[in-house]
């Protein structure tokens, strides 16, 4: 369409530091010549210029002209998955794992509807996605044809953005769009919805670097006034907390993150989004924050007088009850997205800008101006920081069933893989613990649905994890009721060559439900019992089910057999591996905040509650 | 709860008006009125909407509407530094009788009979809302068969326009 005098154009790759690879990198060819091809062909040629290699998805109807030059395509990988929304999550796991763009595909109706669950969770946690889906020919648009859904209309509520297409000249400036903007500023999903008319018709294909978005201009440079205000903050505070969260590891912020903190002595919590931001062996850190965050991460945030929240966003699991979340503490809020600071939790500070950037300013702003306060060890505060991490350190009581504790398992998992291991999980007490007792020390690691809290996320997240960084070793970390939701993307895995390892943590229940039930609900287990493990008639066996499907699968009941079952696992890396840990159903989560109370009444165990009490004469001292 | 009117740049896509109210209609706004139409600037579209919501929220929807891609430009026009317009069309019960009641009071009003039956006219008002309201109360006793009205319509008073930037 003709576009308005608004030039302000921006290129598809912004420059970076040479030093880090930057997500999803443009090849630079120089402009062709104008080349008649279809709208098919420009589809898989503009997804080879913009560096794509992995396209997760299934074809039908009114995708199949674009899967026909799919298969002469030498650059892109195709895996083809058994349900659409394995092609969305892998999209997000290989993202998420990589940094690039994941890209999946569809066809019209419900192939695109069942992408719907994977773009809300792609959504809530920020993850630089492409969907591409057939539709219906433009004249049919709007007659309930077969296979027609409105995807576009459906999904504006849970993607960053998206085109309909319904013109073949369209194609390659709306993918590149789109590509563009799920990369840039906060990341997320779009969807490119391509009619299949389009897709047959003929363009004239010349490719062009530019995008023009005149309403799309994020910004990553933090304001040097606002980055003045937070340092003079942080150098008079006496006790600060980092409060970081999934956008350190979408910016790739972690090794700023770590100079500023070592550079100023300030501890470190991680969020659930955040894990493996800061190294979990650093002596500053100070564990995850939230519902089930450990003592020392959410005391440290009740009793600060400063919170320096980067690329975090206040979120309900986090900060609890929200008027007594942090009482005594200023805030400095940072993140690329602006409606994100003030919308929770107003801020003292707040700062617009990529998490990357802000963190190397604020230190270069506190060495320039603020130097004598690094020299400022805050000793009160570590005592009793330290105190707290010595008190309650994260743990469990070992249960009495005879049967594999959860945490054990999920520890073994982490020690023998080693820190170059990537973890997978879902949602419930599988995905607290292994967010709790897997050691994470770099970024990258820790895949999981967050926001959405998606059931069956962890195997296809896997599985494009697995495909977007092959050299490591990736774990799906699962529940026995996930598994039940995604399970036949093992088929996917065995056929296409992706050797992923599934450890179910089956308490033959929806765990965090029954964990509610017991808490919450006078322990009237309604309908969260599943049938799958001990003593039960184990439907479905899933030893059998991995190796109907081709996998490896292997029984643990004993933590003594737990060490020999995961060598195994690692040790096979031709076909994927399924490890069914017997787990009692009667293991929690804990430590616990209850839902909507404050982080004050946090549950070290159930109902133990850290003793503060020694605390009171620093606390007189804090207000 | 307050009334706030925004002025809003958009390009002139397809599906631009359903992202931007359904934002609004998510996050649990209620659009008073809204109004919708090109600009001086081929591919832009002008919205004026008007909404009723505090003002800390107002701040999160409107950055959250800057969030949509399509999203030009967001301006509050307040009340005391712009010029709003109301625009209705009443049709009024009015026999040969009352007929000539009715046209004093459209006269008094500044306001214009459009269509004129055996038993009904239909009045056309422009004007701050305020008296397009005032009007309504007059017609009333007469019987008021319809109403239509278009959403509001707001400009900033002096020179400058808020198209200025946006063009370039």
């Amino acid at each position: 369409m003709a576009g308005p005098a608004p030039a302000r154009t921006q290129r598809t790759d912004t420059p970076t530091p040479a030093s880090v690879p930057h997500p999803g990198t443009v090849r630079r060819t120089p402009s062709s010549q104008p080349e008649v091809i279809t709208g098919a062909q420009a589809v898989i040629r503009t997804l080879e210029r913009l560096g794509v290699d992995t396209v997760f998805g299934l074809p039908g109807g009114t995708i199949l002209p674009t899967y026909d030059p799919m298969l002469d395509s030498e650059q892109i990988d195709h895996v083809l998955v058994r349900h659409e929304q394995g092609a969305g999550h892998a999209a997000t796991g290989y993202a998420a794992a990589t940094g690039r763009v994941g890209v999946c595909m569809a066809t019209s109706g419900p192939g695109a509807t069942n992408l719907v669950t994977p773009l809300a969770d792609a959504h809530m946690d920020s993850v630089p996605v492409l969907a591409i889906t057939g539709q219906q020919s433009s004249k049919l648009l709007g007659t309930d044809a077969f296979q027609e859904a409105d995807i576009v209309g459906m999904t504006m509520p849970i993607t960053k953005h998206s085109f309909l297409v319904t013109r073949p000249e369209d194609i390659p400036g709306a993918i590149r769009a789109a590509f563009h903007i799920a990369r840039t500023g906060r990341p997320g999903p779009v969807l490119v919805d391509i009619t299949k008319d389009a897709q047959v018709a003929t363009l004239e294909f010349v490719w062009d670097d530019d995008v023009e978005l005149p309403g799309y201009r994020p910004v990553n440079r933090p304001h040097a006034k606002q980055i003045r205000e937070a340092a003079a903050l942080i150098a008079e505070s006496r006790r600060p907390v980092i409060y970081a969260g999934g956008g350190i590891i979408r910016s790739g912020a972690h090794a700023e993150l770590r100079a500023l903190a070592e550079a100023t002595g300030i501890p470190v919590t991680t969020t659930l989004m955040a894990r493996g931001a800061f190294p979990d062996s650093h002596p500053q850190h100070l564990g995850m924050p939230g519902m089930h965050g450990t003592v020392p991460a959410v005391a440290a945030i009740q009793k600060a007088d400063l919170l320096i929240a980067i690329g975090s966003r206040f979120d309900d699991r986090v900060t609890g009850e929200l008027e007594t979340f942090a009482p005594y503490a200023k805030v400095i809020h940072a993140d690329i997205d602006p409606a994100e600071i003030g919308k929770n939790r107003v801020a003292e500070v707040p700062i617009v800008g990529d998490a990357r950037e802000v963190l190397s300013a604020l230190l270069e702003e506190l060495r320039g101006s603020f130097s004598a306060s690094l020299e400022d060890a805050r000793e009160s505060w570590w005592t009793l920081l330290n105190g707290w991490k010595e008190s309650y350190p994260l743990g469990y009581e070992p249960g009495d069933t005879g049967l594999c504790d959860p945490q054990y398992v999920i520890e073994r998992i982490s020690t023998l893989t080693g820190p170059e291991g990537i973890y997978t999980a879902g949602v419930g007490q599988h995905q607290m613990w292994a967010a709790q007792f897997v050691e994470y020390e770099r970024p990258n690691s820790w895949l999981n649905s967050g926001g959405l809290g998606t059931m069956g996320y962890a195997v296809p997240a896997a599985m494009g994890a697995k495909k977007g960084e092959p050299d490591r070793v990736v774990w799906a970390i699962d529940g026995d009721g996930c598994f039940q939701m995604t399970n036949q993307e093992l088929a996917t895995c065995v056929i296409s060559g992706i050797p992923i390892k599934v450890a179910i943590i089956n308490n033959s229940s929806l765990g965090m439900v029954r964990q509610w039930q017991t808490l919450f609900y006078d322990g009237r287990y309604s309908h969260s019992d599943l049938n799958t493990g001990h003593e039960t008639v184990r439907v479905p066996d899933f030893v059998k089910l991995a190796e109907a499907y081709g996998c490896l699968g292997l029984r643990v009941d004993r933590n003594e057999d737990v060490d020999r079952a995961i060598e195994q696992a690692l040790a096979v890396n031709d076909r994927p591996v399924v490890l069914d840990f017997t787990v009692p159903a009667d293991a929690m989560v804990w430590p616990m905040v209850p839902a909507g109370v404050s982080n004050d009444s946090i549950q070290y165990a159930r109902d133990i509650r850290p003793d503060f009490s020694s605390e009171a004469a620093e606390e007189g001292e804090i207000r | 709860m307050s009334r706030h009117t925004l002025s809003v740049l958009v390009e002139d896509k397809p599906g631009v008006l359903t992202r931007f109210t359904g934002l609004i209609a998510r996050r649990g706004f209620n659009i008073h009125s809204l109004a919708v139409g090109t600009t001086e600037l081929e591919g832009l579209s002008r919205i004026t909407v008007v909404v009723d919501v505090e003002d800390t929220p107002l701040e999160q929807v409107t950055k959250q509407l800057n969030k949509l891609i399509n999203v030009i430009k967001i301006v509050e026009l307040e009340p005391e530094s712009s010029v709003r317009r109301a625009h209705m069309i009443f049709k009024v019960r009015a026999d040969a009788a009352a007929r000539v009641q009715v046209a004093t009071v459209v006269e008094m009003f500044g306001a214009r009979i459009i269509d004129v039956a055996v038993d009904a006219v239909s009045v056309e008002a422009t004007g701050e809302q305020d008296k397009v309201d005032a009007l309504h109360r007059v017609l009333e006793p007469f019987g008021i068969k319809e109403i239509v009205q278009s959403g509001t319509l707001a400009i900033g008073r002096g020179s400058k326009s808020m198209t200025d930037r946006a063009g370039r």
